[in-house]
């Protein structure tokens, strides 16, 4: 077993990358996968609180570096599924107290035993985000169909690129339908031909998400709502499977441009 | 064994120029020299002198992390082979070092410095440049510049002659930055947050809709655009 090294990052704070992070971990552990997520957000933690396990917290990943405690010790096992594992950021220390080196040799020691490490990127394009690229496989890039989430968003795959860790895939997070429908927000058309990369998922707004984020409960768990839904195709789209992207309006019309964009792929365009 | 490797203080920090010899050693050397005098490093912000060494963005982003572990800020890298300037361009780092005259003025002399390197005329001289500019990728060029691909919101193009975008024009552009006023910029959908040509800025209007390909000149001392035909102007 050989995990694969998936990072999730925006630029821009606020859109939505802990609460990603989170549900495609959940997702992925229901889909029988073994999944470690990493906080690489230090100083600022927050990953813990959305999956429900702060007060588990014993080490956490400046104390697996600096060698003081084993990995296993700080790889905190969540109880609702079988194998998935978070390893949480330190809240009394900053950036700079990991080097994209030890985040590259803390995946390598990780990546015989799972499947996936998902690393929850810090919001910014400096140190942090520089830790938490290195040791990716795939860069996920979270955007908010928003002029200036998709400007960092940009921003952010060109340094992806720069760093040669491209291409890297977009999802569009919060995409309200109904403002959509009344023109008062970006579509998922506009965001793709934008960044012009290729899109992996889209997650409507949905109250749902907020409730069980601040209940440290992740949406994904009960799985009915239709961003749950949305997490889990993603989650299924990691694995390679061909998904069909979801019907976020009720009535007609919205499925087939979905459904249009998915042929095209909106690689290269 | 690392006299090779020459340190010296500039205005902007240290400045260190890699001599001849293979690459990696040459490494080691500098490695070597920054663990004996540590204290000396401690927290320096430096620019790096490769000469002609070719460096691709892994080896040079592994590079500025590794002195970045030594406290040591990467911001400059210096170099006569292309690949190299266009790696640390693309890492978003300084390629070359101004001193701290007046910005137009020193502007002008780096212009003119580049220009005599190869062909004297500098309005001959053109780059192409291949792929979509993402916000914060800046290009620079005495000469003229053609892009095969957008030049999206937040990136930028800064030329001594015209600038020609096979693509979407969202960013911001500034044609004859020496000062040519007979510089134009053409875009398939000329929609830049800003144009500049010579010394003249114009901030277009907001459109809606499906546009033709535009070109923007100088027309008694404004900017102004109208539709690019294959006639040309």
């Amino acid at each position: 077993m050989t995990a694969k090294v998936v990072t999730i990052s925006s630029g821009k704070g606020g859109v939505g990358k802990t609460t990603t992070t989170a549900n495609l971990a959940v997702a992925l552990a229901s889909q029988g996968q073994k999944v470690t997520c990493i906080d690489a957000d230090i100083g600022l933690r927050n990953l813990d609180v959305v999956m429900g396990l702060e007060n588990r917290i014993v080490y956490d990943l400046v104390e697996v570096v600096e060698g003081r405690c084993r990995v296993r010790q700080a790889m905190i096992r969540d109880k609702r599924l079988p194998e998935l594992y978070l390893i949480p950021s330190a809240q009394t220390r900053d950036k700079n107290s990991v080097s994209p080196s030890d985040m590259i040799a803390l995946c390598d020691e990780l990546r015989p035993e799972m499947d996936w490490i998902l690393i929850d990127c810090p919001a910014g394009i400096e140190r942090g985000f520089r830790n938490a690229i290195a040791p990716a496989d795939l860069v996920l890039v979270v955007t908010n169909p928003e002029v200036s989430s998709v400007r960092d968003a940009d921003r952010i795959i060109g340094l992806v690129e720069a760093e040669e860790k491209g291409p890297a895939q977009l999802i569009i997070n919060r995409l309200n339908p109904a403002l959509v429908k009344r023109g008062d927000m970006l579509t998922a058309e506009d965001v793709l031909e934008l960044l012009a990369i290729e899109l992996i998922g889209v997650i409507p707004e949905d109250e749902n998400v907020v409730i069980s984020t601040n209940r440290g409960q992740p949406v994904t768990l009960d799985g009915k709502n239709r961003a749950a839904v949305a997490f889990h195709n993603i989650a299924r789209r990691l694995r390679g499977e061909k998904v069909p992207f979801m019907n976020l309006e009720e009535k007609d019309g919205f499925f087939d441009r979905f459904a249009r964009l998915f042929r095209t792929g909106g690689s290269n365009a | 064994m690392s006299s090779n490797v020459t340190i010296k203080g500039i205005k902007e920090g240290l400045l260190v120029t890699m001599g001849e010899g293979n690459w990696n050693d040459l490494k080691e050397a500098l490695f070597r020299q920054i663990e004996d005098k540590a204290a000396f490093f401690q927290g320096a912000r430096m620019a790096l002198d490769v000469g002609p060494h070719v460096i691709h963005a892994a080896e040079m982003g592994v590079l500025r992390d590794r002195l970045a572990e030594k406290n040591i800020t990467l911001w400059a890298v210096l170099s006569t082979s292309q690949v190299t300037e266009h790696t640390a361009q693309n890492l978003g780092l300084v390629i070359r070092l101004v001193s701290a005259r007046p910005e137009t003025e020193a502007q002008a002399e780096a212009l003119s410095r580049m220009a005599d390197t190869t062909i004297s005329s500098s309005e001959e001289r053109a780059l192409f440049v291949q792929r979509t500019l993402r916000s914060g990728y800046k290009i620079e060029f005495p000469g003229h510049v053609t892009v095969v691909g957008d030049v999206n919101a937040g990136a930028e193009v800064i030329a001594g002659g015209s600038v020609l975008i096979w693509g979407k024009l969202r960013g911001v552009v500034h044609a004859g930055a020496g000062g040519d006023e007979k510089a134009v910029v053409c875009a398939m959908e000329l929609t830049p947050t800003q144009l500049r040509i010579a010394s003249k800025v114009a901030i277009p209007p907001k459109r809606k809709g499906k546009l033709l390909p535009e070109m923007a000149f100088i027309q008694d001392g404004q900017v102004v655009a109208e539709e690019w035909t294959a006639k040309g102007k």
